[in-house]
């Protein structure tokens, strides 16, 4: 337990720093992009000169970028995310409202591709060198190599339009006014496809991982030692091969939650799920300065969560990691 | 009635019927309007602000004009091309001081409260003359608006306003916002801006950011026997492909503006089930057009310009780039225009063989590695075609020795490069036309507009005969002098070339056999869909 707290107060410390980088760094690369949210704004609607100066004014953007990256800041410190320029709304709530989206997306694909790659990681390395690995190492290589959006479309194709057993994007049906178990049914139905585009681009990293790890644990002399005990070999694959090449792929879930936020602006564009990805990729188009960072510091935040649970796991699954902090 | 199902076959007669004049009655075989049921409608964007009477833009009429309503419309047989929505009768005095406007009586606004002509005269000029995006042009000399009764409203302008004008900017520019919502507080800043009140035949119901906005029908609208659905559902689908395979799968009705990609008609006009629809788009024309930059020295000869002109082949670009969906353009009035549009202007036929003769001329001969000078290329990227077109443009001026070099953008990085920066020199734009050349046209070629200013002349462009001929017609009263004007307008820049106009093209829908009254209208994708039904 003390070594859990010790944990979490050194990586608490780190991550005010972590988070301060991040949105000075993103505010700054932001401001270099050519064109203001009147710009961006302007496009849509057309305007005379005097018109866009009176938005600039109102939308603040007539000040320097020092006095906003200020202004922004000292807002920060009281918890205040500011007003999002796009939505003419709060952004916590404009962030809120799209968080539970893209975490259930995320969550869902994580899970399905470290679990299932991690099994049939485990199924490829029990015989490494068979053809049941060969055949799942280069298929995973395959779905790897595919690009999100182009698996999304062909999945839509298929089972959306097609076979029609399958809605072809949103989060929920429409306007449908379900509720309870009816609505939950619903949200799962039209995350299938989702997840399944994000989850089986990610699937092979587990796989490969999972598989050369235990390639390499085989050689070890405990699983030597194990077999010559006279093991069962499925218990050696289990409790002794594949508990030790686990670890890595630990850590990579950590690495693999940043990235899959990423991933998941394509995905959310080709399925029309109303999350963060596709949040910040609206917040880009439009210049929407404070809500981009806004955006970039709940993802900073959840990847740091993420990355502490991770830390744990691994203190949990290996003892000889933070021990040294235990005793410090 | 419903639309024109295209085929491969179809596609000429397709074009033909986009510039055909706008009397064309729909073809189609005839179906009883049926009360009741769900349209679902593919939406590629979430405007911010759906007050139409701030924002006049067709993606928030999209969504606000079954809400929201003007005071009239377009029409293909109206008289001047309208229809009366809130106002029955307008009438401009021969001073051109004043226009009187006759009021629908028995309307009332979503909330129950009567609509009257102070919600008109609030309108004018509280929120079109001082904030609508267009109206500030438009209305910019509206001084009053008298109201001697409930349903008469007088507009008086301190300047002559020609009649023509007004008219034609009713469609658009007239959004009528209930006072008793707007007057308290701030205009900009009212929610009323995120769930618009009006007197429509919809009622806005609830939005979903991200998701959907649904619309509900209004029991108490002053047409008794319509609308005829009970909701709309706007569903949002960000991505280009997803339009269409919502259509497939049966999941959207119907999908406007293009929503479904023009390489992807050919296709979907198969699908049992689906039609392809041209018309309804008539007073929506977008333009393509190559804007210049004439403070570089080469693009203000006019050889240059012309030899530019000559080395684009037009009906290769309606071809392959708008797959035959759009017409060749020979000035800035498109040929769909009923009012205003002349073919004799000077024409710039392809011949790359003039156009090389004309640089040559202007003495930039090729230097020994074929090039004769450079120029950087800013296509928009707000549609693909003008991506596809900025491509294009870069091989046909090769040809003519001249070295394109294409700078991408996004949308904001372009509006600030082209019309605040001015870092171009050539730009590919798609201005609209939107029935009246003094709405926003003569914005594209005139001298004196400040930086800034998105769709205006920022090419630096100045001509001082061009000024006093649009200056000139904005205070001309008598309509046909008016339109007389306009066409000299249009000989004029044909001949001076400030830009360049190659095509013209509108937006397609595809909906499924079931919706009725699709199209009935010269502005049906942002009109109010009162008579749309579902049948079967």
């Amino acid at each position: 337990m003390t070594r859990a707290l010790t944990l979490l107060r050194r990586r608490l410390v780190g991550s005010v720093f972590v988070l301060l980088i991040v949105v000075i760094g993103s505010f700054l690369l932001l401001e270099a992009a050519p064109g203001d949210a009147v710009d961006a704004y302007i496009v849509s609607t057309g305007g005379d000169a005097g018109m866009i100066e009176l938005l600039r004014h109102r939308w603040g953007l007539d000040q320097s970028e020092l006095t906003r990256l200020a202004n922004y800041l000292w807002a920060l410190l009281h918890l205040d995310l500011g007003q999002s320029v796009t939505f003419s709304r709060p952004i916590r709530d404009v962030i809120l409202e799209r968080l539970p989206s893209t975490l259930i997306l995320m969550g869902s694909a994580t899970a399905l591709s470290f679990g299932l790659g991690s099994a049939l990681g485990i199924y490829a390395g029990a015989r490494p060198g068979s053809f049941r690995d060969r055949f799942l190492s280069i298929g995973s290589l395959a779905l790897y190599a595919v690009p999100g959006f182009w698996l999304g479309l062909v999945l839509i194709v298929v089972f959306a339009v097609d076979l029609r057993w399958l809605p072809i994007g949103g989060i929920e049906t429409v306007a449908s006014a379900k509720t309870g178990v009816a609505r939950a049914r619903d949200i799962a139905a039209h995350l299938v496809l989702p997840v399944s585009a994000l989850g089986f681009i990610y699937l092979a990293l587990y796989l490969r991982m999972m598989r050369a790890g235990m390639a390499e644990a085989w050689r070890q002399d405990f699983v030597l030692a194990a077999r010559a005990r006279g093991l069962p070999r499925r218990r050696i694959v289990l409790a002794h091969v594949a508990r030790n090449a686990l670890l890595p792929l630990v850590t990579m879930l950590g690495l693999q939650s940043a990235q899959m936020l990423g991933g998941s602006v394509v995905i959310e564009s080709v399925f029309a799920v109303p999350g963060l990805g596709r949040l910040a990729q609206e917040a880009v188009a439009g210049r929407d300065t404070p809500l981009l960072l806004g955006i970039i510091l709940v993802s900073a935040v959840l990847v740091i969560v993420i990355n502490l649970l991770v830390d744990l796991a691994y203190a949990f699954l290996d003892p000889r990691v933070g021990a040294g902090e235990a005793v410090a | 009635m419903s639309g024109l199902p295209i085929s491969r076959r179809g596609l000429l007669a397709g074009s033909a019927l986009l510039l055909a004049s706008t009397a064309l009655p729909a073809i189609g075989r005839a179906q009883t309007p049926k009360k009741g049921g769900r349209l679902i409608v593919a939406a590629d964007s979430e405007p911010r602000n759906l007050n139409p009477a701030i924002v006049a833009s067709n993606g928030v009429f999209f969504i606000s004009s079954k809400v929201v309503e003007t005071l009239a419309e377009a029409s293909f047989d109206g008289k001047d091309g309208l229809q009366p929505r809130l106002a029955l009768s307008w009438e401009g005095s021969a001073d051109g001081r004043s226009v009187t406007f006759k009021l629908r009586d028995g309307v009332k606004w979503h909330d129950g409260k009567p609509f009257t002509s102070a919600d008109v005269a609030f309108s004018a000029l509280q929120v079109w003359k001082p904030l609508q995006n267009l109206g500030r042009t438009v209305f910019k000399d509206l001084e009053a608006v008298d109201t001697p009764d409930k349903l008469t409203a007088v507009f008086k302008f301190a300047k002559p306003t020609p009649f023509q004008l007004i008219r034609n900017a009713l469609p658009a520019l007239s959004s009528v916002v209930p006072k008793h919502v707007y007057e308290m507080g701030k205009i900009e800043d009212n929610p009323a801006n995120n769930a618009p009140v009006g007197t429509g035949p919809f009622k806005f119901a609830e939005y979903k950011a991200g998701q959907y906005y649904r619309l509900a029908r209004n029991d108490a609208y002053w047409d008794k026997d319509e609308p005829y659905l009970d909701e709309i559902v706007y569903q949002v689908l960000p991505d280009r492909t997803s339009a269409a395979a919502a259509l497939e799968a049966e999941e959207i009705q119907l999908a406007a503006f293009s929503a479904v990609p023009l390489a992807d008609l050919d296709r979907i006009s198969k699908v049992p089930g689906l039609k392809v629809i041209t018309k309804g788009y008539e007073g929506l024309t977008y333009q393509l057009v190559v804007e210049i930059n004439h403070r570089r020295k080469e693009l203000a000869d006019l050889k240059v310009r012309q030899a530019i002109a000559h080395a684009i082949d037009k009906d290769f670009v309606v071809k392959t780039i708008f797959l035959g969906y759009a017409a060749t353009a020979t000035g800035p009035v498109p040929k769909n225009d009923p009012q205003f549009y002349t073919a004799d202007v000077p024409i710039y036929p392809f011949d790359v063989a003039k156009a090389n003769e004309l640089l040559d001329e202007a003495g930039y001969k090729r230097a020994d590695d074929g090039k004769r000078f450079a120029l950087k290329l800013l296509p928009a990227p707000y549609f693909n075609e003008t991506k596809q077109f900025g491509d294009y443009l870069r091989q046909a001026l090769a040809v003519i020795g001249i070295d394109a070099q294409i700078v991408n953008n996004d949308s904001a990085a372009h509006m600030k490069a082209v019309y605040t920066d001015h870092a171009f020199d050539l730009a590919v734009g798609p201005p609209v036309f939107r029935g009246d050349p003094a709405i926003s046209t003569t914005i594209l070629v005139q001298s004196g507009i400040p930086d800034g200013v998105p769709f205006s002349n920022q090419g630096g462009y100045k001509n001082a005969d061009l000024d006093a001929l649009i200056a000139k017609a904005s205070e001309t009263l008598d309509t046909s002098a008016r339109t007389g004007l306009y066409k000299e307008f249009q000989k004029m820049v044909a001949a001076d070339l400030p830009l360049i106009n190659v095509a013209e093209w509108s937006f397609i829908s595809v909906a499924r056999d079931t919706v009725g009254n699709i199209a009935n209208n010269p502005r049906w994708a942002v009109s109010n869909w009162a008579d749309t039904f579902l049948a079967g």
